[in-house]
């Protein structure tokens, strides 16, 4: 079977998958489905460049996803009355100064001749600058933070909130992932492979770490919600006459129609976005760029001896990948409405997109966005099904059973269980992917 | 007077914590570090494997509590301890058998055993869950405190109170414990020495004789232990929860990295610096600081440099620091 073939066929069933959820369960699973899909397919595409093109391991897709959620809530939000004249000066002052301070050590060090001197003048420095920017910090966080805190307590936003203008938030996240990055790749590119896992994973747990905590930024753990939306709302459509006219020319209520109205316009959205990535993915892999990547992963120092800089060729795709990672977390807050840190997990966050590139192929940006598909499919499916297995294991049980219950009870943890066995059947009996590269 | 009283404060609020903190750690770690060395990749089921250690071990401590079965004073998780690290060994042998020695036997590159062990993480996490449920576990009983506030206070007439919990008692005898027993059997048993061997140099080990798959093996039934008597020991002390396991794999991988990974004095040096900064920067240092000011210039705020909730921050940036300027660690490790 010539590949082309193949791949549309999976592709093609993949697709089969979703529509028989339409057909099966509802309309509206089969879009909630397809929608995520096509967004933990844009960072699948994300991981795919760093992971398949360039060989980086980089676990903390979560942190990147998180910022570029944080874009969308700091675009979308209306600015909150008086929090910039009550503290948020103080604030951006603390930043500045600790960057001054931070230029400042760097100076001393390149100018001062190694030796105690020079480490007791840095060790001065670092404390003094410390208190001194926390004095500044703290200030104006308890000023933001005392404002109607039941409400707002935070900086707020742009308050971009019009229309197709609220997708300006989708380039600004992948802008945030990417200021992100470039800091985290200067300071830990350097490192072995293992090390620089064991980084990334942490520095993810750290920008969680921040959004959850520091409220004056965006809520923290109390979550922005209502944030805006590039799609019309439902409760407009259903007071439209002439949607819930056309609506029943199509046979649905009104309340059924503006629900997969409003889905199918993300989708939409969602779609042109892939396309474009995928295109430019697509378009950097066969340039001499992306042979230039494949050659440097896979044997650098060969690549090196060329008179290729790896550090930085490492350090742009490290960006660029983590630049789509951020435009798909923030695309993912403005379809959830709202920013959530609690609910950011290494496991699904990072975890199941590794699984997803794996499953797919890596180093292939069509196998890259089927893995997306497919795993985010089984990911929302396999709990009802883990559910009807149960129910079937444990139909023979005398009613009432503690193993019985604990058994149905359980069958929600079964979706872990099964990504793990997915991703390591994959990786013995077809180690290179569905769809693997060329 | 007001001397003694910080000295007590301090002891009581960040260096007892932190040594029994410190200790989990550095068992953790030493398990990690272990697996780094002989099979020469970063274990990411590591957290995992401790929390599947530690669950059989609640299991059947629940069920000596049913029987009535008790240690007197210490808790009946020690009794259960042994079935636990039996569990454990079962559990990582057959991983090996069905995942890992495939890709040993083909060479694979270590990132792709990382990826391996990813997968294994999340079974084991599935399967966790799945047994003994995502929730909050308490298995602790027995005698709660070895000195209790009160008594201290009682006892030295100061005005601090110095609380040492059962079981960090116990935590620190048994890393001691379990630490000289394994530094005793990898520089003094002929086995132990064929496993330095190995992860030293593994062509020449296999030159002289040494039959690889047994100090897999071995090395794997000593991670069990390790894994599990960590997995209990901070189960004990905080609670067990599923998830909690998983995220302390970020503070075990810091502690073997800032010690060096492969190195096993590394680890537990790597352990107790990543606990003492934790405990440290996240401590409120007003109590003390008032006790050692003079009147009139004690601090107004909590002088705490960083909120607790950032304490996996401050593991990472310890971290950070010591790569920036010994990459392979305080204590040379190794990378492969």
């Amino acid at each position: 079977m010539n590949p082309v073939l193949k791949n549309s066929l999976l592709f093609a069933a993949v697709g089969a998958m979703i529509l028989y959820t339409g057909f099966s369960q509802s309309w509206n699973t089969a879009l909630v489905v397809l929608n995520m899909g096509l967004i933990s397919a844009i960072m699948a595409l994300g991981v795919n460049l760093q992971w398949g093109f360039a060989g980086l391991f980089n676990v903390g897709i979560m942190g990147f996803v998180a910022l570029g959620g944080l874009a969308a809530v700091l675009m979308g939000v209306s600015p909150t009355p008086g929090a910039w004249s009550a503290g948020g000066w103080n604030i951006l002052a603390a930043f500045v100064f600790a960057i001054g301070v931070i230029i400042a050590v760097v100076m001393l060090r390149k100018r001062m001749v190694p030796g105690w001197p020079r480490a007791a003048a840095v060790f001065f420095l670092i404390v003094a600058g410390f208190f001194g920017y926390r004095a500044l910090f703290d200030s104006g966080v308890v000023a933001v933070e005392a404002i109607n805190p039941a409400l707002t307590g935070n900086l707020g936003g742009l308050g971009i909130d019009r229309g197709l203008w609220v997708a300006l938030a989708w380039p600004v996240g992948g802008l945030f992932a990417a200021g992100a990055a470039w800091v985290i790749g200067k300071t830990a590119l350097g490192l072995r492979s293992d090390y620089l896992a064991i980084a990334t994973l942490g520095i993810a747990e750290i920008i969680i770490a921040v959004l959850k905590n520091e409220d004056w930024l965006a809520r923290g753990v109390k979550n922005v919600v209502g944030l805006p939306r590039p799609t019309p709302y439902e409760i407009d459509l259903q007071n439209d006459p002439v949607f819930v006219e056309r609506a029943a020319g199509f046979g649905l209520d009104a309340v059924t129609a503006s629900t997969l109205y409003v889905k199918l316009l993300y989708a939409g959205l969602f779609t042109v976005v892939l396309v474009l990535l995928l295109v430019l993915a697509q378009r950097a892999l066969n340039s001499p760029w992306g042979r230039m990547m494949r050659a440097i992963r896979d044997n650098e120092v060969a690549a090196e001896a060329m008179g290729k800089d790896v550090t930085a060729r490492h350090l742009q795709i490290f960006v660029l990948g983590s630049a789509i990672c951020g435009v798909a977390g923030a695309m993912m807050t403005t379809l959830d409405g709202q920013l959530t840190p609690g609910t950011y997990q290494p496991l699904r966050f990072t975890f199941l997109v590794w699984v997803m590139v794996i499953v797919g192929g890596s180093g292939n940006n069509f196998g890259a966005v089927l893995g997306g598909f497919l795993i985010w499919f089984l990911w929302v499916q396999v709990e009802p099904m883990g559910l009807w297995l149960m129910q079937v294991i444990t139909s023979g049980m005398a009613e009432g059973s503690a193993l019985k219950a604990h058994l149905i009870e359980s069958a929600a943890h079964m979706r872990l269980f099964t990504m793990g066995l997915v991703l390591l059947l994959v990786l013995r009996f077809s180690p290179r992917g569905l769809i693997p590269e060329k | 007077m007001d001397f003694l009283n910080a000295i007590i404060a301090l002891l009581n609020f960040v260096v007892v914590p932190a040594v029994a903190y410190g200790s989990q750690l550095a068992l953790g770690a030493l398990g990690v570090t272990l697996i780094y060395g002989i099979l020469r990749f970063s274990n990411f089921a590591h957290g995992d494997t401790m929390a599947f250690g530690a669950m059989i071990t609640v299991l059947f401590t629940w069920l000596f509590q049913s029987w009535g079965i008790s240690l007197g004073p210490l808790p009946t998780a020690l009794l259960a301890l042994p079935i636990g690290i039996l569990g454990c060994m079962a559990l990582l042998l057959a991983t090996d058998r069905v995942v890992y020695r495939f890709y040993r036997e083909q060479k694979a590159k270590p990132v792709i055993l990382v990826i391996v062990s990813l997968g294994v993480t999340f079974i084991l996490n599935g399967l966790v869950r799945f047994i003994i449920g995502p929730d909050d576990q308490r298995f602790a009983d027995g005698e709660r405190f070895i000195v209790s506030a009160r008594t201290f206070k009682e006892l030295t007439g100061l005005r601090e109170g110095l609380a040492i919990k059962t079981t960090q008692g116990i935590t620190v005898i048994t890393a001691v414990v379990v630490v000289a027993l394994l530094f005793w059997f990898l520089n003094r048993t002929r086995t132990g020495k064929s496993m330095r061997a190995y992860s030293d140099n593994e062509d020449l080990a296999l030159l002289s004789g040494i039959n690889p798959e047994r100090v897999v093996m071995i090395t794997w039934l000593i991670v069990a232990g390790l894994a599990t008597i960590a997995g209990v020991l901070y189960g004990l002390d905080k609670s067990f929860k599923p998830f909690t396991y998983f995220q302390l794999l970020l503070p075990i991988f810091a502690s073997a990295i800032v010690g060096g990974l492969g190195n096993p004095i590394g680890a537990i040096a790597g352990g107790f610096v990543i606990a003492f900064s934790e405990v440290t920067v996240t401590y409120a240092w007003k109590k003390v600081l008032t006790y050692l000011m003079p009147e009139g210039l004690e601090p107004d705020g909590l002088v705490q440099l960083l909120s607790t909730d950032y304490k996996l921050a401050v593991s990472f940036l310890i971290l950070l620091i010591v790569l920036l300027f010994k990459p392979t660690g305080l204590f040379k490790g190794k990378a492969v």
